[in-house]
């Protein structure tokens, strides 16, 4: 028995400590964490301009116009994006689109970001819609134009009701993060990768980042459960009838 | 009551169609008529008449087919016309209220003031607290909607409404979501503002305030008028057999 924890704490050793590989494991938890917080920025914004476009067409009752060439660009956006594999598009970007940049950290939050945009367009739009159409009206009837009534009446509501969703998609993003390596980023995946090639020790290195993962998803979700139950102290969805 | 004689809506040939999956509804065939200054108009008539989509049509909340409104002068129904700058203008509360349920009653009032830059966020907070005391909800304030009852949600409504000074106020069956010992509350409201010489158009089934406070009463039928009178002519001396089974019906 004495003997397993002596070679557990040797292998611990030698994944983490020995040749500071602690500080290149700090540095690619560095970028997991940057390339899903960027990302999710770049989505979130995105995805508000597609869901609002998308709903906004929805709702109009002559089709066809600007709205409507808006419309369809953002249908082909969310048609391909959700229809092709993420470690595919990220190929793409680094070798065919931005092929001439180096910038590889630049290139995995544009299209994790994207990416991120297309799913969380459709959650959006699914919040817009759900909050009572007499809310946007009486936002309206008051003078408030169609951006003030989305900004202050509708989408705090959409929020409320999509957050649960918007924490699954947050932790999706994190975890397919890990995929950034392809391109030659050094992510706490590829932390794991090089120590196993160096150390022929497998175990440590990937139920390490396993564990990590793990943590830093039960962080978020705290988190978001958090701000649920703060929104739910002053927000109903419910129509407000009696 | 303050009667001038200055005409502030003018609807002309007034069309509204509105195309279900299968079928074409036409809620509003061809109305035409004026709404004076400081006039209390009540629209009255059976469900499905288009007498709700004819109040929404005057605050372009449904679009006409056909057919022009002119508010102030202004023909609300051209291109060039900014509808956000007129509806300021005109008011307007819902059967099922509408507050915004993530502010509390005081955002709820001073949020359009504001944010179109009628009011400073103090003289807006300071309107707010003296409408509140006149309906006797100053204590409220703070309150968020979903700790109202029915007819409380229903007077901050009003006074969500009047926060922007509008010329008119245009009612959309405000009594019909109440449980029937709040009814009383929110009339009670209405009535005051009549009294004030505000302009309002009112969608009620409420026959006992049509007679008190209307100067002039609509009966709709099929998407237009059918008869219109002082409350007397229509209460006591309907015309059209029409109106003289809806009475039957709601008297």
């Amino acid at each position: 028995m004495q003997e397993w924890f002596a070679e557990i704490a040797a292998d611990f050793t030698q994944s983490f400590i020995d040749s500071d590989r602690w500080k290149a494991l700090l540095s690619g938890l560095g970028v997991t964490l940057l390339i899903t917080v960027l990302a999710l920025l770049i989505g979130v914004v995105l995805g508000v301009l597609v869901a609002v476009v998308r709903s906004s067409y929805d709702q109009k009752k002559k089709k066809g116009g600007l709205l409507g060439v808006l419309n369809t660009l953002c249908y082909i956006y969310i048609t391909v994006i959700r229809g092709t594999p993420m470690m595919v598009q990220l190929l793409i970007m680094y070798f065919v689109i931005m092929v001439s940049s180096t910038n590889t950290m630049l290139v995995a939050t544009l299209s994790f970001g994207i990416n991120s945009g297309a799913y969380l367009a459709e959650i959006i739009r699914g919040g817009i819609m759900a909050v009572d159409k007499g809310q946007s009206e009486a936002g309206r009837s008051l003078g408030l134009s169609y951006v003030q009534t989305m900004r202050f009446i509708v989408i705090p509501q959409a929020v409320k009701t999509i957050l649960p969703a918007l924490g699954n998609e947050l932790i999706a993003l994190l975890k397919e993060t890990s995929i950034v390596n392809v391109i030659g980023m050094k992510d706490i995946t590829k932390w794991a990768i090089n120590v196993q090639g160096r150390t022929y020790q497998a175990f440590m290195p990937f139920i390490g980042i396993a564990a990590i993962y793990l943590v830093i998803v039960i962080v978020l979700t705290k988190l978001v459960s958090l701000m649920e139950r703060r929104l739910a102290n002053d927000v109903t969805r419910k129509r407000d009838s009696h | 009551m303050s009667q001038e004689n200055g005409t502030l809506i003018k609807v002309e040939d007034l069309q509204v169609t509105f195309t279900e999956p299968g079928r074409t509804v036409h809620a509003i065939t061809g109305l035409s008529t004026e709404i004076k200054q400081g006039e209390v108009v009540v629209v009255i008539g059976p469900s499905g008449c288009g007498k709700s989509t004819f109040l929404r049509t005057l605050n372009m909340l449904e679009t006409p087919t056909a057919g022009r409104i002119f508010f102030e002068g202004q023909d609300l129904t051209s291109e060039e016309c900014d509808v956000n700058v007129h509806r300021q203008k005109i008011g307007m509360v819902f059967q099922h209220f509408n507050l915004f349920p993530n502010m509390n009653v005081k955002k709820n009032m001073t949020l359009a003031p504001v944010q179109l830059k009628k009011k400073t966020q103090a003289e807006a907070d300071e309107r707010a607290m003296e409408l509140l005391r006149r309906v006797g909800l100053d204590d409220r304030a703070g309150a968020f909607p979903q700790q109202l009852s029915g007819g409380q949600k229903q007077r901050v409504a009003i006074v969500r409404a009047l926060m922007m000074e509008p010329d008119v106020m245009l009612f959309d069956e405000p009594t019909s979501a109440l449980d029937p010992e709040m009814v009383g509350e929110v009339l009670d409201v209405m009535k005051e503002l009549a009294k004030g010489g505000m302009t309002m158009v009112v969608v009620t089934h409420e026959m006992g305030f049509a007679r008190e406070v209307a100067d002039r009463v609509i009966f709709m039928s099929e998407g237009n008028i059918m008869e219109e009178g002082t409350p007397q002519e229509i209460f006591e001396h309907p015309k059209c057999d029409r109106l003289k089974d809806f009475l039957s019906k709601v008297l």
